[in-house]
């Protein structure tokens, strides 16, 4: 360990603002774009499942025209 | 030589190859990222001009370093696309230019912050700065052109060729120190032979680059799957695995619900 105690830890030898905004901001930009990425998954396997039921809505419907005429 | 690559052209084999790859690349990234930073910023000695202030190397380094080595990953998946016309290529090229574009921005950011305290100024137009900023827009033009077309394959060549001329500022970036007279310091780790800084510093920077590159690796695992995903969307197999995928979320909601009943 290179420093005396934790608030020495934090106070990063004067230096605190600088390194603790480059390391607090770097990874705040690394856990955005991880996440957004998994939340755009999930939002297209449901459009995919939305889609597709659609289609057979469509299908059955038109059967029973079909059925009908 | 390269025939063992093309069964992956075909986007089922690559979504599972994403799917095996993906755990180990998440794993390598929280390990190697959490023991460079805890090293880096705890153990690692204190720079004997810089005091502590130095330790953003610990994030600026590996980003600018990655941020470049994705994007020659970006231009060799661009040019994979237009010689074979794969489509997998083209959509591992816009998996990878987000992350890309995020690691530009990290170096730049980091890089201000480490630029106020040591030089007095957050930003200056020197050509190590200018040609980094330049890389972003880069990143940024191919994300926004592929964006343009309503035809993915013609978007996918459109954005390919802008990201394979785009290559040209990659040794710009790299000899902007050497070439131009600039406030930004020499390369310290890639002078293998004779690398001016300490082992003791060196070890939680190699480990950090390390869990930075497994980063990227695993955002970009997720963002091909996306990108197979979006653009196989009627193929029988990618709706199975919707559905199923679908049916688990509501059986697991089902069973919390049913839990929370009792």
């Amino acid at each position: 360990m290179q420093f005396e105690s934790f608030a020495d830890f934090l106070a990063m030898g004067g230096y605190a603002f600088y390194v603790w905004l480059s390391f607090g901001v770097t990874f705040v930009a690394m856990a955005i774009i991880a996440v957004q990425s998994f939340i755009k998954h999930r939002g297209l396997l449901k459009q995919v499942v939305v889609e597709k039921e659609r289609k057979a809505r469509i299908k059955k419907a038109r059967q029973q025209q079909q059925d009908n005429a | 030589m390269w025939k063992w690559l093309h069964p992956y052209a075909k986007t089922e084999r690559a979504y599972q190859l994403c799917l095996t790859l993906q755990p180990w690349f998440w794993v390598g990234a929280l390990v190697c990222l959490s023991i460079g930073t805890v090293w880096g910023l705890a153990f690692a000695p204190q720079d004997y001009q810089q005091g502590d202030s130095f330790r953003i190397i610990y994030i600026h380094v590996p980003s600018a370093i990655l941020s470049m080595g994705t994007y020659v990953a970006m231009a060799i998946a661009a040019l994979v696309g237009m010689v074979w016309q794969w489509r997998t290529a083209y959509m591992s090229m816009i998996a990878m230019a987000p992350i890309g574009a995020v690691m530009t921005f990290i170096a730049l950011f980091t890089g201000a912050a480490w630029g106020k305290p040591m030089w007095g100024a957050w930003w200056v137009w020197d050509a190590r700065l200018t040609s980094e900023l330049i890389l972003l827009f880069l990143y940024m033009g191919v994300i926004a052109l592929y964006g343009a077309f309503e035809d993915k394959q013609q978007a996918g060549k459109a954005a390919g060729v802008m990201a394979l001329v785009g290559v040209v500022n990659i040794p710009i970036i790299h000899y902007s120190v050497e070439w131009w007279n600039t406030l930004h310091q020499g390369a310290t780790i890639s002078k293998f032979d004779n690398p001016s800084i300490a082992p003791e510093m060196l070890w939680p920077l190699l480990i950090s680059l390390l869990g930075f590159a497994f980063f990227i690796g695993a955002v970009t695992t997720v963002r091909l799957r996306n990108e197979i995903v979006l653009r196989e969307m009627h193929r029988p197999w990618v709706q199975a695995l919707a559905m199923k995928a679908m049916s688990k979320q509501q059986s697991d909601a089902a069973s919390t619900f049913v839990k929370e009943g009792n």
